[in-house]
């Protein structure tokens, strides 16, 4: 069966080591988690986690059983499939070396980078989008010389219900 | 009326019915057993922390209740973790109170401070730590739901010591908790594609496992299978919930099965599993488990269907619900099945039964451990409550005790803990004070667990240990023999105390028996002795336990001793 990346977006009870559970349950069971996002919700006691996992659905049926059988989980849902939106935001320092300044500066321009820090030594951009399109920036970036680069998981709006 | 956590404590326990306590007290939870000096609970001080989850996973085995121990922090917490995992593994509804250090020093590495809801995590269903003493009497019902409800399984509580000396107001008739029950509703597409399956299948096998005991629905798969004349054959886990002396019953599948049952899994069209998960000493390869059939998976956890087996027909939900409903359903949609076609597949089975049934050949001066079974099983005519080891005595007990009631078969499955039997058969003893209450142990096993024969002086508690004693780890030897060529690496215990003296150094009878005429009269003693008695029983050193599936073998595919493999 296809191996695909999933995203799973889980509501829990809101208490200190539920994080723990749901890594330790999906790591002792041998399930990698690629990337998770925990945020808060409109209501104090429940947490929205966010998280992508790569398999195939018979993989992420047993992934999705096993998060459920924990007592603070409240839902579980495969945003995949379903009407949603994805979201990724990165932070990047560009370093102004003498040689790639200039080409900094122009690659700013054509891509309608968001410059948040404008230093003398360096620029700090942030991007925002899918993974296609962070990925698409990411390739831009790197012949710049990318000095420090931080990257948030997916976050998920489900528009179905 | 404002109480302190450790009264709490006792006032929540009296409130969920707990009738008795294993433990083993250390500084953290001193006031905790200030507190129970001053109360009427029962409290059976054990020898070892794990012996204390063990004997309450004993006693809720047996009884269907949630178990409860109380051990201190540190050393004493990570003592139970064996324990917490054994009823993990096997569901069973288990709350461990542990003791903790102040929560001002969480953290701090303090003395016997250690996190033992981080370790016990994925070895417990849910655990909590226990910082205000505002959440006290509110976690301790939760606890208690939550071990019972569902899939049931152990809930460690940690309690700080600085929480259970605080003060807060008790309103136990206001304490809210979540549910945790998850609602069921009827399937009926489902009852109806089952009733066509039944209709068409021609082999039907009902396989019965752990879930249907701890579901209560024995009787219920015991009506269906009479009723509809359906062979059943269980786990490990389900000897119990089919009674084991009804012609309908095939003994138990798998690695040690019996050859017609796992034939009858190899060769029938519609496998109906009920309670059970699978596990792979059970299937052997999962590619021919059960090739020609359709498989029905009835089963409380959403997430042990399908996990190990491909199933065609799933059935989420609390067995004795299902069982309740399609049998209401059958009856009103008048399904009957086909008495001559039926009668054909029974005559197969039969042929099986015929062609190899269970044996072993007890002649000669040399006691045979199977023997010692039958002897135990012909005796108590199989009213008693058995717990075991783990090994190779744990499967015979499978293959030669049948089991005619639920909860009469106390052995650690999943996990196959060593060091359970013994304790376990005292925590069932304190429940059913007037059964006999017998432990079948190994050499090895019993000395795992071996300091709380003090236990069962101390406090009288009956329980019989028979001890098949070969003088080797039996079941790695076994594997030694069969696929290591008779390298016997570190699996000789020749070396051993004498039991029978060791029984008498801490208070209780020892026997111990050599000769096969000596195994009746002496059981008959034991039995019938008011003391806890260890019986010795010098067996046959290199038996082995067969039929036996090889490890990765399919398991039509049987090695059966001294008979040659028949397929
Ligand atoms: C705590 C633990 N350690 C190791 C094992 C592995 N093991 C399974 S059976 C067995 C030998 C059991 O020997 P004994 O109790 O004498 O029983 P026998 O097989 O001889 O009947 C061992 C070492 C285990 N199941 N549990």
């Amino acid at each position: 069966m296809e191996k695909k990346e999933h995203i799973i977006s889980i509501l829990v009870h809101n208490k200190p080591d539920v994080l723990a559970r749901i890594a330790g349950i999906l790591g002792g069971k041998g399930y990698n988690i690629e990337s998770l996002c925990v945020n808060a919700t409109t209501q104090y006691e429940v947490s929205k986690i966010v998280m992508t996992t790569i398999g195939n659905k018979e993989t992420i049926n047993r992934i999705e059983g096993q998060l459920r059988r924990l007592v603070d989980v409240i839902q579980v849902d495969d945003l995949t499939n379903v009407e949603s939106i994805h979201r990724e935001l990165i932070l990047v320092r560009l370093n102004l070396t003498a040689d790639k300044k200039e080409q900094i500066k122009k690659a700013v321009d054509t891509n309608k980078w968001k410059v948040i820090v404008s230093a003398d030594a360096y620029i700090v951009l942030e991007l925002t989008g899918d993974k296609s399109q962070i990925d698409f920036a990411l390739a831009r970036l790197e012949p710049l010389g990318i000095a420090d680069i931080t990257r948030t998981g997916v976050v998920a709006l489900d528009l179905d219900d | 009326m404002k109480l302190k956590g450790t009264e709490i404590l006792l006032k929540a326990l009296e409130a969920e019915n707990v009738e008795i306590i294993f433990g083993y007290p250390g500084g953290a939870v001193l006031d905790i057993y200030d507190q129970l000096y001053k109360s009427n609970m029962n409290h059976i001080l054990v020898r070892h922390e794990q012996g204390a989850v063990h004997a309450a996973d004993g006693y809720a085995r047996s009884t269907g209740k949630v178990g409860v121990c109380l051990v201190t922090s540190g050393p004493g917490a990570t003592n139970t973790v064996t324990g917490i995992a054994t009823a993990n593994m096997d569901s069973i509804p288990l709350v461990v109170f542990t003791g903790q250090v102040p929560t001002g020093l969480i953290g701090n590495d303090a003395f016997q401070e250690c996190d033992i809801t981080g370790i016990t995590r994925p070895c417990t269903k849910h655990n909590f730590l226990v910082r205000n003493i505002e959440d006290l009497a509110a976690t301790i019902k939760e606890a208690f739901h939550i071990a019972r409800s569902g899939r049931p399984g152990p809930v460690l509580v940690d309690l700080p010591k600085n929480v259970m000396a605080a003060s807060t107001e008790y309103d136990p008739a206001n304490i809210k908790i979540r549910n945790q029950e998850s609602p069921y509703r009827p399937a009926f597409k489902k009852m109806a594609n089952l009733q066509e399956m039944l209709t068409t299948a021609n082999k039907p096998l009902i396989m019965t496992g752990g879930g249907v005991i701890l579901g209560k629905a024995s009787a219920l798969l015991t009506e269906m299978a009479r009723k509809y004349q359906i062979p059943v054959t269980g786990t490990l886990m389900g000897l119990g919930s089919f009674p084991g002396t009804d012609p309908l019953w095939l003994g138990m599948l798998g690695m040690h099965g019996t050859y017609y049952a796992n034939m009858a899994v190899s060769h029938c069209d519609l496998l109906i599993a009920v309670g059970v998960r699978f596990d792979d000493r059970v299937t052997g390869t999962i590619e021919t488990f059960a090739a020609k059939a359709k498989i029905v998976h009835i089963d409380i956890d959403p997430s042990s269907i399908n996990k190990n087996v491909a199933v065609d027909l799933p059935i989420v939900g609390d067995t004795k619900a299902v069982l309740k409903d399609l049998l209401k359903y059958f009856e009103e949609h008048n399904f009957t099945y086909i008495a001559a076609e039926r009668q054909e597949w029974l005559n197969a089975i039969a042929d099986w039964k015929e062609k190899v049934p269970l044996t072993y050949c007890q002649n000669g001066k040399v006691i045979k451990p199977q023997f010692v079974i039958e002897t135990l099983y012909k005796l108590t005519k199989g009213d008693a409550i058995i717990t075991t080891e783990v090994g190779q005595h744990q499967m015979w007990t499978a293959q030669f005790f049948p089991f005619d009631k639920p909860n009469t078969l106390v052995t650690s499955g999943g996990l196959g803990t060593m060091g359970f039997g013994f304790p376990a058969a005292i925590g069932v003893k304190c429940a059913f004070p007037d059964k006999h209450v017998v432990d079948i142990a190994g050499d090895g096993s019993i000395q795992m667990n071996i300091q709380e024969l003090a236990t069962a002086a101390q406090y009288k508690i009956n329980v019989k240990i028979v001890l098949l004693n070969n003088e080797f780890l039996g079941m790695p030897r076994q594997w030694q023999e069969l696929f290591y060529e008779k390298r016997y690496s570190h699996t000789d215990m020749t070396y051993a105390p004498d039991f029978v003296k060791l029984a008498e150094a801490y208070g209780v009878v020892g026997l111990r028996v050599t000769k096969p005429e000596e195994v009746e009269p002496t059981l008959k003693q034991g039995l019938a002795l008011d003391k806890p008695v260890l019986m010795d029983f010098r067996v046959s050193r290199e038996e082995c336990v067969y039929p036996m599936v090889h490890p990765g073998d399919s398991i039509s595919n049987m090695s059966l001793g001294s008979r040659e493999m028949i397929n």
